[in-house]
């Protein structure tokens, strides 16, 4: 391989090296900066060293206690959405039509949901919840369900639940729906030859074929539920009292509500760790699923049932797929 | 085990009311018998695949009635007829082993446990795949997985027929010999039905022992592979099996000679009753002509080119408008680039609007 080499090539990076540092690097460091120090306002700063970071991983203190309720609550709040969203994603996907003007409907109707602005979706739903003018808090309220989620907690957790499910499920659907119309006519012939339920098409062929895009969808899912904001911020503004109260919330109550930017420059580093890693995972778990594959269809050609000398290094050469 | 009858049956995906020439598959009456090993040929879009999703169940016909040992079937599902078929690509269940791929259909009929594990031991040594049954089938090479989906049709032993689409397209060639030998040898062995689609004449040639000739939604001829290239019914089938194809020459026909621009050629029967006003044409395959030196007589067309095959020369030779390809006998050249043409009387036929008219002894 003979690579030309021109060191003046580098230059063409320069600019986006250039954005990357003024635009992420810096203000980053920033609040590394911020989150070893205390200050009183008046732009006085004294050094804390790790005082934050202790603090905030000890439940005993104030910040600490705070920052692991929320996190609590914010998994927890993942969990729940993820748990009802993704089998509700892929019982949408199966029973949208395959072919027809039917299609071109459900996309659309699909797609409304995710076109509209996070705080246009929290200002519906905390409208839409309102026992007095909400069509929703008014309607629940007058068949004798006592429901209000300004002040009950249950009531919060499940509107904000609830509207999450209404604003993202479209997405999963989608995903799945486009999974599902990757599989060839042939898979569901020969399953109806083979005498498959509809349990066992499932099983067999659209859930195997949709894993990918399941896990695309998971992983979207889980990153934009931990780091959700604007909806519950909308609605119920992280109460009653602090029951809805994210991540997120928090660390904004904390740096622009109590102005304390070293506490909350120190949140905002352990809350960015926490998403890089579960990022990582994710892409980790997902490349090594479609490396694993080519790997030991590379590896094991001799026990292969008369491999073809011509296809093997095709195959092994083959670029990975779908690992972006 | 059972013999297939197709009664008048056709089928149009644009429903029952389109006009018959748009029909997919045009009305046809036939009889597949039990044990036959049949390849249904054409080329693309003649309908074969139609044909073939009707009788599998796949695809309900438009009119007609499918009989399988003489019950009519047409309205049952895919599930209750017994048929077994093979895709063009390879339908492997990716999530299973090799074993429980071929497991699938008996474990979806409820058969008991104990019958699943002979039976799937059983296909497994059949097709060689015993090695493989504890094994993820998605690791597999092609041919192996089309092995695996023929079985998941065997597997099942009240399998009528198994019908096969094109099977062979995603196979390296080398191995289409030894996957097609195979087959032939399932075919001997178990006594099943075989329908075979495939738009490759040496495909349908070599498996089939009946051939069924599709062409624009029509069966134009069904017969051993002999009468197909000896006799083809159909102007057609002579263009399409045989390689050169056979020669199509527009003639006169008048009694035991046909008349090429006012040449005479004999014909070896006699044609007196051709119907009037139709296209009258004379098919000979260019086995049965061959080129000689230009004397008076004989029909003299230019030489365009010789193709030597190795075992056999053709010379590409050109008779006014139309191309006739021709047997060029070992040392034969052409000085001036002409050649006289000589026919063979007994494998001259004579085709009226495209269809072989039988003449009189």
């Amino acid at each position: 391989m003979d690579k030309t080499i021109n060191q003046k090539a580098w230059f063409l990076v320069l600019p986006v090296f250039l954005v990357v540092a003024f635009s992420a690097v810096l203000p980053l460091m920033t609040v590394v900066n911020y989150s070893m120090q205390d200050t009183f306002g008046n732009n006085q700063f004294f050094w804390n060293g790790v005082g934050w970071f202790k603090e905030l991983l000890d439940p005993s203190t104030d910040l600490g206690g705070r920052f692991l309720a929320s996190l609590g609550r914010n998994l927890f709040f993942s969990l729940v959405i993820l748990a009802i969203e993704v089998p509700l994603g892929i019982v949408v996907a199966l029973s949208m039509p395959r072919e027809g003007w039917t299609v071109a409907a459900c996309l659309i109707i699909l797609a409304l949901p995710l076109l509209i602005p996070w705080n246009v979706v929290g200002t519906i739903w905390q409208i839409f919840g309102r026992p007095d003018i909400g069509l929703l808090g008014y309607v629940l309220n007058a068949i004798g369900i006592d429901y209000n989620y300004v002040s009950n907690e249950v009531d919060a957790w499940v509107t904000v639940i609830v509207m999450d499910v209404w604003h993202w499920t479209s997405l999963v659907a989608l995903l799945c729906y486009a999974g599902l119309k990757s599989i060839p006519d042939a898979y569901y012939q020969a399953a109806q030859i083979d005498g498959a339920s509809r349990w066992a098409v499932f099983k067999a062929i659209q859930l195997p074929k949709m894993n990918r895009v399941l896990l695309i969808a998971v992983l979207l899912r889980f990153m934009d539920s931990f780091m959700i904001y604007t909806e519950p911020f909308v609605v119920t503004g992280g109460g009653p009292g602090n029951s809805t109260t994210f991540v997120s919330i928090e660390l904004v109550k904390i740096a622009l509500g109590q102005f304390d930017l070293g506490k909350a420059a120190a949140l905002s580093l352990v809350y960015n760790l926490i998403i890089l890693i579960v990022c990582w995972i994710f892409y980790t778990v997902m490349t090594n699923a479609g490396v694993e594959r080519k790997v030991q269809a590379a590896s094991e050609p001799a026990a292969e049932p008369k491999p073809s000398a011509a296809l093997k290094p095709v195959t092994a050469l083959k670029p990975k797929e779908g690992v972006a | 085990m059972a013999r297939i009858d197709l009664v008048d049956l056709a089928h149009s995906y644009g429903g029952n009311d389109a006009p018959q020439e748009s029909f997919a598959l045009k009305p046809v009456t036939m009889t597949w018998r039990q044990g036959g090993a049949y390849a249904l040929l054409g080329p693309s879009g003649c309908g074969k695949t139609t044909l073939l999703n009707v009788i599998s169940g796949i695809i309900t016909p438009s009119r007609g009635k499918i009989l399988f040992d003489g019950k009519d079937i047409t309205p049952l599902s895919t599930q209750k007829r017994n048929i077994a078929q093979v895709f063009q690509f390879p339908v492997i269940y990716d999530t299973m082993t090799v074993g429980q791929n071929l497991a699938f259909p008996l474990k979806n009929r409820g058969v008991p446990q104990a019958d699943i594990d002979r039976r799937v031991a059983e296909i497994g040594r059949l097709l060689d795949l015993e090695p493989y049954l504890n094994r993820k089938a998605t690791r597999l090479t092609a041919d192996a997985k089309q092995k695996i989906s023929l079985g998941r049709g065997l597997v099942r032993n009240d399998v009528a027929a198994v019908l096969f689409d094109e099977p062979l397209t995603v196979i390296d060639p080398e191995l289409k010999w030894q996957l097609r030998s195979k087959l032939k040898a399932l075919h001997r062995e178990l006594d099943l039905t075989m329908i075979y689609v495939t738009h490759d004449q040496t495909e349908a040639l070599t498996f089939a022992d009946t051939v069924v000739v599709m062409h624009d939604g029509r069966v134009v001829q069904s017969g051993t592979p002999a009468e197909l290239f000896d006799k083809p019914a159909h102007t057609f089938v002579g263009y399409f099996i045989g390689s050169p194809g056979m020669n199509i020459l527009p003639a006169e026909v008048r009694g035991r000679e046909a008349l090429i621009d006012g040449h005479v050629i004999a014909l070896n029967r006699s044609y007196d009753n051709l119907p009037a006003g139709a296209k009258i044409e004379i098919g000979v395959r260019p086995e049965f002509v061959e080129v000689v030196a230009p004397a008076p007589g004989l029909l003299t067309a230019r030489i365009e080119r010789i193709d030597d095959l190795g075992r056999i020369r053709f010379a590409r030779t050109r008779l006014g408008d139309a191309k006739l390809a021709a047997r060029a006998p070992a040392g034969f050249t052409s000085a001036d680039g002409n050649a006289g043409l000589k026919f063979d009387p007994s494998h001259v036929h004579v085709y009226a609007d495209s269809l072989l008219v039988e003449g009189a002894a």
